[in-house]
């Protein structure tokens, strides 16, 4: 087949999707294919309806790749994609969205408010502050809706917290949630088709669980795939990812991050095109499943050539 | 016959990466690495106007000059230039930067100079030479932030000391050495660009520049003066480099032609006395041998003119202007709340937000204007200077100074705005403040100040306030 692989773009996760991509680029020549690598710019489209791929695998992180415009793009050309569709990668990518999909669900997601900046500079949503404490607590977690990693993600432990870390988080997005901390296990449980893989699970080596960088950096978080988990934690966690996954309306494949904290997990978002680099998650899973990284390719493409979809 | 050329595969599992990972040496674990990195990677847009870099300006160096110089090693001494050379550098090497000292009243042994490949090498090859696992370096906050990751990959403790508007503050360095001394442990040594520092513009004052020198020499201590760029200097009167008030005893030098010739050639140089120079050699010699003869031919054929101070006038003439166009752009596009060092030479402006900003986050904004600077962070080893950036005027002409300026000025305007916005009416904690009647935005800002200037335990970097301030 002759596939194009979507990459770059101008998103901060760049460099990831840079990564993501040529590392799908080789597995896809190792499995034969004809690769058509295409940069996400101003030339896409045009290279696209004169490259006429059979496919097209998007290995595009954050705002452009994974929030459906892409997407939306391969549908009007008519050329199929990986991953997600248009609703699902909209849903996802905001994250107040897709708590409000997840609460309305019945899927266990930590208590949040979210404000847009309008709320602010012309509502007066400063005075809406008050209700924080005792609906949230403290310490709180203040988050751009859209963005896919640790930039602007802080922690506010108290009052004197929360202006500053409203500000970062504005910097990324224009509407920004502030999230009640969840203590527990991080995991991350990446779904393929309709089926969950191994669950992963992230511990931070530098013992600051602040430090949202720290789990970018080789070495600073060690990832153990399958975690440890008993019988019933490893039902309950699948259950809410799957939950989650269709809840969003995900197909293909996603990753469903949650917090195991002692009453059960949280789901905290969905990514809908996780990362595909060999630090990544979702290829951890699948070989903890017994799958290579060319196996991986192979099924996510059977997935979308999959006349469902799904 | 043989395999075809391909390319390398990617790893073909993530248990090859297990595999790699368990082969690290510990100091990749302090090797710094992260999600700014990923925000810097885009800063390299082509639309982007990047005030980031410290790129001097080398599209004024005379093409015709650099196509006869080429031509002429090429015909005169090809084999020579193409051959390996001493690791300590040509000779003739060493008499251009025996020269280009003696420009800034320094007159150093030829025998006590080494050429590397870059000043970088140069610091390099330094902490090889002296600096074990946890050792203690001490440099200014903020510092050069190119210095952190050679330090941080010898696994040095780095304690950096607040730099004012005269540079180090030396009382704070007498205050950290006699805690180390009571702490039982020895710095090896104090890593200083006491002149147009990279990244604050400033200029260590001669009171303490002699305090310096007389501290090194009462407690043996050594002192690392790097020193790039002592000769671009556009304003006040030029001061004795370190290594000149203590006659290169417990200096060591760093010095390069990247400012004022190139930075592609990759030439600097150390300055240091024989024992140590004798174990940099040793480390030179097992980091590449000897640094490139072809760029070292290029310099001497460059220095054998003379012409080379009529370039480096030329190039601070254009750095004059490029910084007062930069200033006038902050003093207009900034908002009264931001400060900024006016320096009298070298390539950065640094600029100190109010510190409800933190400059990394401003970046990921700021880039979506086509913008870009060095957040603060990056020239700290413990996580400060969150609300400074460091700006480049050298890189870039006046118009696109003014027109990054003014975006990244947009920006800033929109963060304290919000940040009004946010606090003006909160009802707790943070802002009694706002319980004052009438506590409208301005007067806000102005209070603003005040955490400010205490988070910065006063002036700490000289400043001058926007218009109105």
């Amino acid at each position: 087949m002759k596939i194009a692989v979507l990459k770059g773009g101008r998103s901060l996760e760049r460099g990831v999707s840079l990564r993501s991509g040529a590392r799908v680029e080789d597995a896809l020549e190792r499995l034969g294919h004809e690769v058509l690598p295409l940069e996400a710019n101003g030339e896409m489209v045009k290279q696209l309806a004169a490259g006429r791929p059979d496919i097209a695998f998007v290995a595009m992180h954050g705002p452009g790749g994974e929030d459906g415009t892409a997407q939306e793009l391969l549908e009007i050309l008519g050329i199929p994609f990986t991953g997600p569709g248009v609703a699902a990668c909209t849903r996802c990518i905001d994250k107040v969205l897709a708590k409000h999909e997840l609460r309305g669900a019945g899927i266990p997601t930590p208590d949040w408010f979210a404000f847009n900046e309008t709320a602010f500079r012309e509502l007066g949503a400063a005075d809406a502050l008050t209700g924080l404490e005792e609906r949230l607590g403290f310490p709180l977690v203040v988050k751009p809706s859209r963005g896919g990693s640790a930039l602007g993600i802080k922690f506010a432990e108290n009052w004197f917290d929360v202006p500053e870390a409203l500000v970062s988080a504005f910097s990324y997005d224009d509407r920004v949630l502030l999230e009640r901390f969840v203590d527990g296990r991080e995991l991350a449980v990446s779904v393929l088709g309709d089926e969950p893989l191994p669950v992963v699970e992230a511990i931070p080596q530098s013992g600051d669980v602040y430090d949202f960088e720290a789990r970018y950096e080789i070495g600073r978080t060690a990832f153990v795939c399958p975690a440890e988990l008993t019988a019933d934690e490893s039902s309950a966690v699948v259950e809410a990812a799957l939950g989650a996954y269709r809840a969003l309306g995900c197909s293909g494949f996603s990753r469903v991050d949650l917090i195991l904290a002692e009453d059960g997990p949280q789901v905290l978002e969905v990514n809908a095109i996780p990362g595909l680099t060999d630090t990544s998650l979702l290829p951890q899973a699948a070989e903890a499943a017994g799958m290579s990284f060319e196996q991986l390719i192979e099924r996510i493409l059977d997935l979308a050539m999959a006349p469902t979809g799904a | 016959m043989s395999e075809p050329p391909h390319r390398r595969r990617a790893h073909a599992s993530s248990s090859d990466l297990e595999r790699y990972a368990g082969l690290f040496a510990e100091r990749t674990r302090v090797m710094r690495s992260s999600a700014m990195r990923d925000l810097m990677a885009v800063t390299a847009r082509p639309e982007v106007i990047s005030l980031a870099g410290g790129l001097p300006d080398t599209s004024s160096f005379p093409p015709q000059t650099f196509a006869a110089q080429m031509t002429r090693i090429a015909q005169e001494s090809a084999a020579e230039a193409l051959q390996y050379g001493p690791t300590e550098g040509f000779s003739e090497t060493v008499d251009c930067i025996v020269e280009v000292m003696g420009a800034e009243g320094m007159l150093p042994d030829p025998d006590d100079v080494i050429v590397t490949t870059g000043g970088q090498q140069a610091i390099d090859l330094i902490c090889k030479a002296l600096v074990d696992p946890g050792d203690v370096v001490i440099c200014e906050a903020p510092t050069y932030p190119g210095a952190i990751p050679v330090f941080c990959s010898y696994e040095a403790e780095t304690i950096q000391i607040e730099c004012d508007g005269e540079g180090m503050r030396i009382a704070e360095l007498e205050d950290t050495l006699e805690r180390l001394d009571l702490e039982g442990r020895r710095p090896k040594f104090i890593y200083s660009v006491p002149t147009f520092q990279n990244p604050a513009g400033v200029t260590m004052s001669l009171e303490r520049r002699r305090r310096l020198v007389e501290i090194a020499r009462s407690r043996e201590l050594l002192v690392v003066e790097d020193n790039p760029y002592g000769l671009l200097r556009f304003g006040g009167e030029p001061l004795p480099p370190l290594y000149q008030l203590d006659g290169g005893d417990f200096v060591i030098y760093v010095g390069t032609f990247s400012k004022i010739l190139s930075p592609g050639i990759r030439l600097g140089w150390a300055v240091a006395p024989p024992p140590i120079m004798e174990k940099v050699v040793l480390g030179k010699q097992a980091a590449d041998l000897c640094t490139s003869t072809l760029t070292q031919y290029f310099v001497r054929e460059y220095f054998s003119d003379g012409r080379w101070r009529e370039y480096v006038e030329s190039l601070t003439e254009l750095y004059r202007e490029r910084r007062d166009a930069m200033i006038e752009a902050l003093g207009r596009y900034f908002p009264p709340q931001a400060s900024w060092t006016e320096p009298d030479g070298g390539l950065f402006i640094w600029a100190t937000l109010p510190p409800y900003i933190d400059t990394g986050d401003l970046l990921a904004k700021a880039l979506r204007d086509d913008v870009a600077f060095v957040p603060g962070q990056a020239a700290y080893v413990d996580g400060r200077g969150r609300n400074s950036m460091r700006l480049n005027f050298s890189g870039c002409g006046e118009n696109e100074l003014r027109e990054g300026i003014r975006r990244i000025g947009r920006v800033v305007e929109e963060q304290v705005e919000l940040y009004g916005a946010i606090t003006d009416k909160g009802s707790q904690g943070k802002d009694a403040r706002a319980a004052t009647p009438g506590g409208e935005t301005e007067e806000v800002a102005v209070d603003e100040l005040e955490p400010f200037n205490n988070a910065l335990g006063g002036d700490v970097l000289p400043f001058r306030k926007a218009e109105g301030a």
